[in-house]
């Protein structure tokens, strides 16, 4: 309903195009810069009304011909096509106007992808920055955005894009070293930043040991790391698997403090192995000590 | 219009009477349900009907009378017999009824005789079956049912240290903006897919990985394509899966599709599902002394151990089953029908399909858990 009324005028104006190229009596800059002041030239003689209508925003003024209309600075602020119709005592006049977005970026919108992934992953990490001015129009004459992504150790890696279509986007690589990765995307002194989390990737080497503890037998793996040493964090799932003669026993641990550790049945002759998910580690045979 | 009053007195007609045919009739096990004992079976004149019409009160919770007609109610009471029947401590048969028992003779004298009684749990994860052999002794002309009565397992009074270890998550609110960072769902895997072709359809089979570092709340959806392409059915792992997986666990999956052929496939759309969910890495659950049994009965056996602290209430076995190539030939599961208690051994007996049961030359079990007023 809100936007009947405009939809309606831009119809009849639409209706009127042949009329604007015959008389063309009313003075309309080419262009607005969204939030600027701008005036409009009419002439003749009269009261008349002004509307300017727009998809976002309508202005309705009560004007003397012949008089330079002024608007002061915000009066339009939505990016797009507005059409004006100049409606008098003996007729109609209309043209129309284009509202750009204002040339400095005031806001900066970041999506920034995973929010997590493994370290050591070529272009894993993807950012895209959308320039918006101060009445949330998008930027769309190229402009140059530059991102950093700054690991916990303060290495940095640089890169700059240029925006097509109001948009800027990059790929970066996650490093080798696990932690909380600063993503900031950066233009005209306006900055969004993300935070990438870099986990450890799948287990390396994984090693347990095994020693008698009663009747059964104490099973515990080495602090659990990836191929980078980084520490598999707790939580994670190590499956140990007992097999004797044609009996089997598992357990999935989950590591805590870095290492798995568990109580088996202790079987002289029982093969005793460990896993994290499709990475294997050592393999036991339990002979009692 | 005369049609219509027709049918209308018709319906009415045939509704009065089914009603008075209910009422006159009944049927025995949703007689059951009301309460009604009246109308049950009570025969003792053999051992199997006593057994029957000891099943038939246990059916209609009528404890008091099913506990007088035991033959060895002095060695426990009354609750005793009732927390036996439907187990200590919350687990699935809890808020299920029985559906229907089957009775089979084991043995039989003129003096005693033994029965095994499977009773058919109603539960909401499906049927569980419960069976106990029963010794069944005469007096007089009549037979009595002795109760095989299991104790209540105690757990010694002792602290088992626990680092709990949980993950939680704060999502992103409503009102951020839409370039605002949210967390990324886990980063999930197929690692093994296998479609075969059973009597009742497509069975798809499988394995799927967690391989992030957060936990995952996963389901499996899968697609079969015709050779042009066309989709044909598609259908989810339902519980047929472990539904939580916790960083680098893998779950198996299987999927039906009933009525289907593979011979119109031409190929399957996997779709692996994720969210992240708050979880908790306990409580540990040991798979002791597992077993492939060979046929007939083949089945895979072993025992449950909690070695957590808290009590769990309800345990899903799932078995994945190899062939000699490490391809999956079958996904066995089962609810175990009682709650483990901490350190207390829980056996479970998952049946394998005997055509499949020669194939298998390895399985790997998992256990999904659940603990009511706690985490999963």
């Amino acid at each position: 309903m809100r936007l009947g009324l405009p939809f309606l005028l831009a119809g009849f104006a639409v209706s009127m195009q042949p009329a604007i190229a015959q008389n063309g009596e009313i003075g309309l800059p080419k262009a607005v810069e969204a939030g600027n002041p701008f005036s409009i030239q009419s002439s003749g003689s009269g009261k008349a009304t002004l509307y300017i209508v727009g998809l976002g925003q309508v202005l309705k003024r009560d004007v003397n011909l012949g008089e330079t209309i002024s608007f002061p600075a915000g009066s339009l602020y939505h990016a797009g096509h507005y059409v004006v119709v100049l409606a008098g005592p003996t007729g109609t006049e209309s043209g129309s106007l284009n509202v750009t977005a204002a040339g400095k970026p005031a806001e900066l919108s970041f999506l920034a992808e995973p929010s997590r992934l493994p370290v050591g992953l070529h272009d894993g990490i993807t950012g895209a920055a959308y320039v918006f001015d101060a009445y949330r129009n998008l930027i769309v004459a190229p402009s140059s955005v530059s991102f950093e992504l700054s690991s916990p150790t303060g290495a940095a890696q640089r890169r700059t894009a240029t925006t097509r279509d109001g948009a800027a986007w990059i790929a970066m690589d996650s490093t080798a070293q696990q932690g909380k990765d600063k993503f900031v995307a950066e233009i005209g002194g306006i900055s969004a930043t993300r935070v990438i989390g870099q986990v450890a990737g799948d287990p390396c080497e994984l090693k347990m040991s095994a020693k008698s503890s009663g009747s059964e037998v104490e099973l515990e793996t080495d602090p659990v790391r990836d191929c980078s040493g980084n520490a598999v964090p707790d939580g994670t799932i190590v499956t140990f698997t007992e097999s004797y003669r044609d009996s089997q026993s598992t357990v999935d641990v989950p590591l805590k403090r870095g290492v798995a550790k568990v109580d088996m049945p202790a079987h002289d002759g029982a093969t005793i192995s460990v896993a994290s998910g499709v990475v294997m580690g050592n393999q036991i045979r339990w002979e009692g000590r | 219009m005369n049609k219509g009053y027709l049918l209308a007195a018709s319906l009415m007609a045939a509704t009065a009477l089914l009603i008075v045919a209910g009422i006159k009739w009944p049927v025995p096990a949703a007689l059951a349900y009301t309460g009604g004992s009246e109308a049950l079976e009570h025969s003792y004149a053999t051992p199997e009907a006593a057994v029957r019409s000891l099943a038939g009160e246990i059916q209609a919770r009528q404890w008091n009378s099913a506990y007088d007609s035991l033959a060895n109610k002095a060695e426990f009471t009354e609750s005793d017999f009732e927390r036996d029947v439907d187990g200590y401590n919350i687990n699935a048969r809890t808020y299920a009824n029985v559906n229907n028992f089957e009775v089979f003779p084991l043995h039989s004298s003129p003096t005693d005789a033994d029965v095994r009684l499977k009773l058919h749990w109603a539960t909401v994860v499906g049927d569980i079956v419960t069976s106990r052999d029963l010794h069944v002794v005469k007096n007089g002309e009549l037979w009595q049912p002795a109760w095989p009565y299991v104790k209540e397992p105690v757990v010694p009074p002792q602290v088992i240290p626990v680092n709990y270890l949980r993950w939680d998550v704060i999502y992103r609110g409503a009102g951020d903006d839409w370039g605002a960072q949210d967390v990324a769902a886990p980063n999930v895997r197929i690692i093994d897919m296998h479609p075969v072709e059973r009597a009742e359809g497509v069975v798809v089979l499988g394995e799927l990985l967690n391989q992030d570092v957060v936990p995952a709340y996963v389901s499996v959806n899968a697609t079969l394509l015709s050779k042009d392409k066309k989709p044909i059915d598609t259908e989810g792992s339902f519980d047929e899966i472990s539904h939580l997986l916790l960083p680098k666990q893998v779950t198996p999956f299987l999927i039906r599709f009933p009525n289907a052929s593979l011979s119109d496939v031409g190929s399957i759309r996997m779709t692996p599902f994720s969210s992240l969910v708050p979880a908790s890495a306990d409580p540990v659950i040991e798979i002791d002394n597992e077993k492939l049994n060979p046929a007939p009965d083949s089945s895979l056996t072993g025992e449950l151990i909690n070695q957590s602290g808290q009590t769990v209430n309800v345990a899903h076995v799932l078995g994945t089953l190899y062939d000699k190539n490490g391809q999956v030939v079958w996904v066995a599961d089962q609810y175990v029908d009682s709650a483990l208690l901490p350190q207390t051994p829980v056996a479970f007996n998952i049946h394998i399909p005997e055509d499949l049961a020669r194939k298998v030359s390895s399985e790997r079990t998992v256990v999904a858990s659940y603990s009511f007023g706690g985490a999963e």
